[in-house]
């Protein structure tokens, strides 16, 4: 009870909160999106050079996020910018990037041979083939690779309010520091929920987006 | 037209196609036939570029392939692979326009030349058009792979083993369809094929390939006839010459113009006419010519009436259409030594024999 009573007198202090961890996440996946699409389809060109990529996301995912909260404060000080928004954007979007990759990269090398050589056969230059081929088939993949990456981003998320970018995170620190369990299951509640809209927004759109052709039944 | 001179193609060390040399005429069906790895699916993607000749050329038109940008070049050549390649996110109609949408046709124009491709293969444009790949059985996948190829009304069609998916029932029938819309279309085929049969019934002519060497290039009867060497013997079959039985129809060794009988002429004069012609039974038509019944000059010799009264049902008729397989396979199920042959509204137009059958093939042996 005590915890609702909490929730509802702070309401404005959630919502502004809430826009914060979406914007920092937002803005995150978005970046993502643009380089994690480009290099995923940038490497199904070279086995090799995908191999290293997807290696060298795979290991970004590896380090704790406290850490590479951490390791940015140096790295991004000179630009005036160690602590904040900016580094947990940056630490947001690395995170972003293997699933979006690795969705992309998969999607589009799974798609069948014969479709690549019909395309090809039929005169299809490669951008063509891969805005009306490759791309639309490939679609549902990368979008749920996506909601990968913004599942994880809003959880990760709530960690950057340690370097001070706000966000909901800030209800958990505040409540562990005060030791006051009522802003603690109210930023936690706030995270699980934010996560479980925003993936099922996407799914929703996934679902739009993907060609009847490509659904699954009848 | 299209010409290869002296196509040579080398992945790494091996000699895939090796100096190849041969014209596919305007307007005829080229089958490529030969077992896998033989250089013939090699051979037809160097027509569209899709592999680049080590050297050589390949002029279509007269024109050199290797001069026309790549994607230009594709766009004017259909091109049909066995695996169909329909792309599922799009709808057939999106499917069959995508060449005449990539050469800017009018989107109206394009869709309804989908619609008009559609019922060139027997499918309901109502039905189909706005249906997705996955919603088509593997034949009518094939028919709109087909019919994609053909929407930008291309002079020259590529297709590898197009049909070689497809269970044999529908693979007759769309065969079948194919040469219906072929003998409409006139395009310039080449076909690559490994089924001597398929290659027998389609082609005008067929080039054997082996370990990318041209070894035959030639009508399919003059295959059969004919074989060049014994590899080429052993790959149409020992049964080469049943296989002829397909290319020849019934109208070619039939007997025109036949002796007959109507219900109205006497016994006497029916036995008459059979001996004078030598037969040993005659066919009675009708008041118009249509083919009626038989008698036979046994039942005939030395008794009265007329054959109104005295003939027998013919056991079975042949079409005049119809190729010499089927006429032998009838034959040999009804147990007769010859057919009456009718047309497709029943007229008598004559008769093939087992004789007559067995001259015919023989005819060519005997020239070469």
């Amino acid at each position: 009870m005590e915890v609702l009573r909490y929730m509802v007198d702070n309401l404005d202090l959630i919502a502004e909160r809430t826009l914060e961890h979406i914007s920092m996440v937002g803005v995150a996946v978005l970046v993502a999106i643009a380089t994690g699409v480009s290099l995923g389809i940038f490497i199904t060109q070279n086995k090799g050079l995908a191999d290293r990529v997807l290696y060298g996301a795979a290991v970004i995912m590896t380090i704790p996020s406290i850490a590479l909260f951490g390791l940015l404060i140096p790295l991004l000080s000179p630009f005036g910018h160690g602590i904040g928004y900016v580094p947990a954007v940056v630490a947001l979007t690395l995170y972003a990037q293997l699933p979006i990759i690795r969705n992309t990269y998969t999607a589009i090398m799974n798609i069948s041979p014969a479709l690549r050589e019909a395309a090809r056969g039929m005169g299809m230059s490669p951008v063509q083939r891969l805005r009306h081929v490759e791309l639309p088939i490939a679609l549902p993949v990368i979008i749920s690779g996506v909601r990968n990456a913004v599942v994880l981003n809003i959880a990760v998320g709530a960690i950057a309010t340690y370097i001070g970018a706000g966000g909901l995170g800030a209800f958990i620190s505040q409540g562990i520091s005060q030791i006051d369990i009522r802003q603690l299951v109210t930023g936690a509640v706030a995270v699980s929920v934010l996560a479980i809209i925003a993936d099922f927004s996407l799914l929703t759109l996934q679902r739009y987006l993907t060609s009847p052709g490509l659904r699954e039944g009848r | 037209m299209i010409t290869l001179e002296n196509v040579t193609k080398i992945f790494g060390g091996t000699t895939a196609v090796d100096n190849v040399s041969m014209e596919v005429p305007a307007g005829s069906i080229c089958v490529l036939l030969g077992p896998s790895g033989c250089g013939k699916t090699t051979t037809m993607k160097m027509i569209n570029r899709l592999i680049p000749p080590t050297s050589g050329r390949i002029l279509i038109d007269g024109k050199d392939n290797a001069t026309v940008d790549q994607v230009t070049l594709r766009r004017s050549i259909g091109y049909v692979i066995q695996q169909i390649g329909l792309f599922p996110n799009k709808t057939v109609e999106d499917n069959i326009a995508i060449v005449p949408d990539m050469l800017g046709w009018d989107r109206k124009r394009s869709r309804q030349r989908a619609g008009e491709l559609l019922e060139m293969v027997n499918l309901d444009p109502g039905i189909f058009l706005k249906r997705y790949p996955k919603e088509l059985s593997g034949g009518q996948a094939q028919r709109v792979g087909v019919v994609r190829a053909l929407a930008a009304d291309p002079p020259v069609l590529l297709m590898d083993e197009p049909f070689g998916a497809i269970d044999p029932i529908n693979r007759e029938v769309i065969q079948d369809e194919f040469m219906r819309l072929q003998a409409r279309l006139k395009k310039t085929v080449v076909f690559v094929s490994h089924d001597i049969d398929e290659a027998v019934k389609m082609a005008d002519r067929i080039a054997i390939f082996r370990e990318g060497r041209l070894l035959q290039y030639a009508a399919p009867d003059d295959l059969l006839a004919h074989p060049a060497n014994s590899f080429i013997a052993d790959f149409v079959g020992s049964d080469r010459t049943l296989k002829r039985l397909r290319l020849i129809k019934v109208a070619d060794v039939m007997e025109a113009e036949p002796c007959r009988v109507r219900p109205e002429d006497t016994l006497e004069a029916a036995a008459a006419m059979m001996e004078e012609a030598g037969h040993i039974s005659i066919v009675m038509v009708g008041p118009q010519g249509r083919a009626r019944g038989f008698v036979t000059l046994d039942a005939a010799r030395g008794r009265k009436g007329t054959v109104g009264e005295h003939y027998e049902k013919l056991p079975t008729v042949v079409n005049v259409a119809d190729d010499l397989r089927t006429a032998v396979s009838t034959m040999f199920a009804r147990g007769v030594s010859w057919l009456a042959c009718v047309d497709d509204d029943g007229f008598f137009k004559g008769y093939v024999t087992q004789r007559g059958i067995t001259h015919a093939l023989g005819a060519t042996y005997r020239d070469g």
